[in-house]
């Protein structure tokens, strides 16, 4: 008998398909497949597409996935995943996935595998389990991953530590220049992509995004074998919806992976990345086995007492971790915490 | 922490442009706590096949107005079949006389919803159907 494991790796989409589910669902059956596959990953470029709701993102990864399959300079052509990710309803958990609307021009192409997520209450911008559903991708073979993060606002950078190279799309009239300057989004851009360039009000979002860059980047500096010793994020103007600029970006995506590999930012990356995976599934996991070892009742009784404004917060967090509670008596400037 | 969520393609195969019977029951599904994956106007059943396969939908609902319902359900339902996905429940709303009804039905169709259903309706029996399924 063949598991599911065996039937990725073969080739089958319908095998496929049903571990993603089993990841999202975050069922035992999906991790031991996972187990199997793991020496399989860590060959595709993993690329993120980030930006406000309505940017443009599944225009440009539907533009983007063509080009990776039809490549301007004759190359061959590659295979390319995309994730989808969309929020679910904080209310009823449901969710409605759209991305797939802006990328009807793929189907059809057997080098092409979309899958939409749902967010299920994670609030980065991706689900909890969109790295072990990409790394799945990875394993089964995909040259290129393209995961398109939920419509995002300004905090939500958790893509920035799962992929390669972060493409954050902005569109025309989104901001003044003090937008362009506070932390977050923009300082994840590894490429930035003004999208809907034929808008009004686009020379003057290009304005203003170029003096960001200039800004915060380091001045040019000397390249290591052909490829620049530090990366400055270009930016670039496409219109996706008429293909425009596209090929410009592919070319940009290119230089990074050639640059992340000269740098050393590669096999970087893929560490940290990993890394920051296990903290996540050790947190998630100590929180749950912690939970079950509490006293049947124990929550519930604090919960209550701390919504009757009978403790506080703190001393809610210290009774679940069965800590005494803080003395009473620090007087202010004391320095008796420090001599005990 | 396993959660198991139901999954359903809303697609409008063919021809004809209105879409909001389509729009209308993938709002309820999800405000039914479903993850509803919606793709849009003109898909060729070739299209919804292959996007249920690839989102490993628990249901696909079929939305047509335009008349062309005998030719383009039985083929959905045959390429579900022969990409192994013949345990998709499979239901179709839009205006579909009385009398096409029971040949829809035979031919592997779990429902069919005309104008005036209510959403509550569509949402309870996909439930059912899918629990259903889930047990045996």
């Amino acid at each position: 008998m063949t598991t599911l494991a065996e039937e990725v790796l073969a080739g089958s989409r319908l095998a496929l398909a049903r571990l993603l589910t089993l990841i999202e669902n975050e069922d035992p059956q999906g991790e031991a497949a996972l187990d199997r596959l793991f020496p399989h990953s860590g060959r595709a470029h993993w690329i993120g597409v980030t930006g406000s709701p309505g940017a443009g993102k599944s225009s440009l990864v539907n533009r983007l996935a063509q080009a990776f399959r039809r490549p301007a300079d004759g190359s061959p052509p590659r295979t390319v995943a995309i994730v989808a990710v969309d929020p679910s309803s904080p209310f009823t958990g449901g969710a409605l996935l759209g991305d797939r609307v802006r990328m009807r021009d793929l189907s059809g192409d057997p080098g092409v595998f979309i899958r939409s997520m749902a967010s299920r209450g994670a609030l980065g911008g991706l689900a909890r389990t969109t790295p072990a559903v990409v790394q799945a991708l990875d394993s089964a073979g995909f040259d290129i991953i393209l995961i398109e993060t939920v419509g995002a606002g300004q905090s939500e950078v958790e893509i920035a530590r799962l992929a390669h190279t972060v493409i954050v799309v902005e569109a025309p009239g989104m901001g003044d220049d003090i937008q362009a300057i506070k932390a977050g989004i923009l300082e994840i851009a590894d490429i930035l992509v003004l999208n809907k360039a034929d808008l009004p009000g686009a020379e003057n979002a290009l304005r203003t995004l170029r003096a960001m860059l200039e800004l915060g980047s380091p001045p040019p500096s000397e390249t290591v074998e052909g490829s620049p010793a530090v990366w400055r994020p270009p930016l670039v103007p496409t219109i996706a919806t008429q293909n425009e600029g596209i090929a410009k970006l592919l070319g940009h995506i290119q230089a990074h992976a050639a640059y992340l590999h000269q740098s050393g930012g590669w096999q970087a990356r893929d560490r940290s990345r990993l890394q920051t995976q296990l903290e996540e599934l050790l947190q998630t996991a100590l929180l749950k086995r912690w939970r079950s070892s509490l006293p049947e009742g124990q929550y519930q009784q604090i919960l209550t007492d701390l919504q009757a404004r009978r403790i506080s917060p703190y001393q809610a967090l210290h009774r679940l971790l069965g800590e005494p509670p803080l003395p009473q008596s620090i007087q202010r400037g004391s320095t008796a915490l420090f001599n005990a | 922490m396993t959660e198991r969520k139901i999954r359903v393609l809303i697609a409008k195969p063919g021809l004809d442009g209105h879409d909001r019977g389509a729009k209308v029951v993938a709002r309820a599904l999800r405000d039914a706590g479903m993850e509803v994956i919606y793709t849009g106007l003109r898909q060729t059943p070739e299209m919804i096949a292959e996007a249920a396969l690839q989102e490993d939908v628990d249901a696909v609902g079929l939305s047509i107005l335009s008349g062309a319902h005998m030719a383009l359900v039985p083929r959905v339902l045959e390429l579900l079949r022969a990409n192994g996905q013949g345990h998709v429940h499979v239901f179709v709303g839009g205006i579909i006389p009385e009398s096409d009804i029971p040949a829809l039905l035979a031919m592997g169709v779990r429902a069919v919803y005309g104008p005036g259903t209510s959403t509550q309706k569509v949402v309870e029996d996909l439930r059912a159907a899918i629990l259903q399924e889930n047990h045996a």
